[in-house]
């Protein structure tokens, strides 16, 4: 057995034996991933609406059906005035009033292309366009002209509702967690190998073993490459139990290779954990590594695209999220599992990575320091 | 390696900042010699011995340890030499076998002479029973045993040993030192520090360092004359005065 297998050999024991790591790699992605994919959306579960039916006809009432039979609206209530309707949209307890016209069978059959009004309570901006993107999508099934009308002393913004679209584009069924849950799993492997690889090396430190390293003729790289792969194997494992976790907590669609997804997530890895042990380095005790360890992790979390998309940044933060690992595997694992993306589709993410890993393992074995 | 020192050090210093920790201390320390380095709390023994052993780079000064230089030779030394740190230094959580064999292990040993040292180790501190359990769980005086044979796993020429013997009962002491006599026969070169000044009698020769400075050096015999003292006791009570 060569040098390296010695040490690997004995981080794994540790990890082993250690209590703590073991739910770590698969309580915590579990727990999280249905907390947060829920929670931490901005996803309308329940629009309610009102209905003003002046046609009172068979096709009127199809529609009517239809849009009850989704399972994200609520009838509030029906309505043969439309100013009564207005009534529920001042008092908040509408979201949005459909107002169906008279003759809308009649002219629909026709071909005269009846227009139906939504009335959008536009109080609460993600209530109000995602809940007509929903009746929109349902009302385009009667392929019949829309108009869609914001009232003017209720509405406080009016935001253009190509947005839903583009967003929605690769989740037609609209599931939230389809969109979060490989954000976050992603996310959850490279906060806690970060974490984990700095807390590691900086508790040697604490405890003096690393001194008794240091006085070995062992080398620095030897020294690093031992710590990083077992890391890397533990965020492997985490994050196969949050793939299959995901699978069968909310079906997520895998529609890309898996195998390349896996490529790029060992990648990913490579290049957190070399932060991770560049922290270590500039920290003499395991507080002061998590301080720094936050200090990176807050700013990833909140420049990776999980919860605000990239392209609504300003262009300098844009820029920025290039030296952002996180932004890069958020990225690749939504294109991977919801898109099907393959290798060439993700050639950038798998550059930049490359590039992020080789700097910060190159950083981490030029400043780990075998004498002060 | 031709000359009859193991090592050889003239004007060692190290600041920090403006505080001079270990202040140009020179001595020489002949092979297979058991060196007492004594000295108050803070009197600068552990950092000396960190530039010795290349964990900390001296500010001034000459060093040779082995024949190497330790300003510009660190790694080559390491080779040669074993160090138990005051610090507590195995892993708790792993066994006394694993310990050896990590030890053994990054030192670069064949796995077959591993498996010698092991059996070895575990004979001469009568361990074999507990071979499987964790460090955690041992007494004190059998951690710092252990530690001691495993910093002499890759059998050096020289080992140091900062405090070995601290916080241990006396007949835990009395058994280290005769592990440290039978090292000193087979002709390695033994470096303590110590704070038990009966320890100091079974040196061959101690040096008494205070506040950075090396006040005396010589045999204990001599050194009771020099300071007409019964004890080493009453020498570094007059010394430190
Ligand atoms: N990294 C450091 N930075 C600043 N001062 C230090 C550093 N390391 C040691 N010192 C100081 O240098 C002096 C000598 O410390 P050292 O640990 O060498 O003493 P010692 O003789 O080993 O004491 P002890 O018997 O307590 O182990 C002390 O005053 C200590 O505070
Ligand atoms: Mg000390």
């Amino acid at each position: 057995m060569n040098i390296l297998a010695y040490i690997i050999q004995k981080e794994f024991i540790q990890i082993i034996r250690n209590k703590a790591i073991l739910p770590m790699m698969t309580v915590l992605p579990i727990v999280q991933l249905i907390v947060l994919s829920n929670a931490a959306s901005n996803e309308v579960k329940n629009v309610n609406v009102v209905v003003v039916d002046m046609d009172q006809s068979e096709s009127s009432r199809t529609l009517n059906h239809k849009i009850i039979a989704n399972d994200r609206i609520t009838l509030v209530a029906t309505s043969f005035n439309t100013n009564e309707a207005y009534f529920y949209l001042q008092e908040n307890t509408s979201d949005i009033v459909i107002e169906i016209p008279p003759n809308f069978e009649n002219d629909y059959i026709n071909g005269k292309q009846p227009k139906i009004q939504l009335l959008v309570n536009a109080t609460n901006g993600q209530q109000a366009i995602v809940g007509s993107g929903y009746l929109k999508a349902i009302v385009a099934s009667f392929n019949a002209k829309l108009i869609q009308k914001v009232i003017p002393d209720i509405s406080i913004s009016k935001q253009s509702n190509t947005t839903i679209s583009s967003r929605y584009w690769y989740n037609p069924e609209l599931k939230y967690t389809h969109f979060m849950a490989p954000g976050i799993l992603a996310q959850l492997t490279a906060l806690l190998t970060i974490i984990l690889s700095a807390m590691n090396v900086v508790r040697e430190r604490e405890v003096g073993t690393i001194e008794q390293i240091n006085v070995t003729p062992l080398k620095k790289w030897q020294f690093i490459l031992g710590k990083l792969i077992p890391f890397l194997c533990i965020g492997l494992v985490l994050f196969t139990v949050g793939i299959i976790a995901s699978k069968l907590i909310f079906n997520i669609p895998i529609l890309g290779n898996l195998l390349l997804l896996f490529g790029y997530t060992t990648l990913n890895i490579i290049a957190v954990l070399g932060l991770g042990l560049l922290i270590s380095n500039f920290a003499d005790t395991q507080q002061q590594a998590i301080f720094i360890a936050f200090f990176f992790i807050i700013i990833f979390v909140l420049m990776s695209g999980l919860f605000t998309p990239i392209d609504s940044m300003p262009k300098w933060a844009q820029q920025l999220t290039i030296g952002n690992p996180l932004a890069h595997f958020i990225s690749v694992s939504r294109k991977v599992l919801m898109k099907g993306s393959g290798f060439w589709n993700i050639r950038f993410e798998f550059l930049y990575t490359f590039i992020l890993a080789f700097i910060f393992n190159g950083l981490a074995v030029w400043s780990y320091k075998k004498q002060v | 390696m031709n000359t009859p020192f193991a090592i050889e050090v003239d004007k060692l210093t190290k600041r920090f900042g403006d505080f001079i920790a270990v202040n140009a201390i020179t001595f020489k320390v002949k092979k297979g010699e058991i060196f007492g380095f004594l000295g108050a709390n803070g009197a600068g023994k552990t950092t000396a011995i960190k530039m010795l052993i290349g964990l900390s780079k001296p500010t001034e000064g000459m060093g040779k340890i082995a024949g190497f230089n330790v300003d510009t030779e660190p790694e080559k030394i390491k080779k040669n030499i074993g160090y138990m740190s005051q610090k507590f230094s195995l892993y708790d959580d792993l066994t006394v076998v694993e310990n050896i064999q990590f030890y053994g292990g990054i030192y670069g040993l064949s796995r077959k002479k591993i498996k010698e040292k092991t059996t070895e180790i575990l004979e001469e501190l009568e361990l074999t029973e507990v071979s499987k359990s964790l460090v955690i769980s041992l007494p004190l005086g059998w951690k710092q045993r252990l530690a001691f044979a495993i910093s002499m796993v890759h059998d050096p020429e020289i080992v140091f040993l900062d405090e070995p013997t601290g916080g241990v009962d006396p007949r835990v002491r009395r058994q280290f030192w005769e592990t440290i006599y039978q090292v000193a026969e087979k002709g390695r070169t033994v470096f303590v520090t110590t704070h038990y000044m009966d320890e100091a009698e079974y040196c061959d020769r101690v040096s008494i360092m205070v506040a950075g400075k090396i006040e005396a050096l010589d045999t204990p015999h001599n050194l009771k004359q020099q300071f007409e003292a019964t004890s080493m006791d009453e020498v570094f009570l007059k010394l430190a005065r």
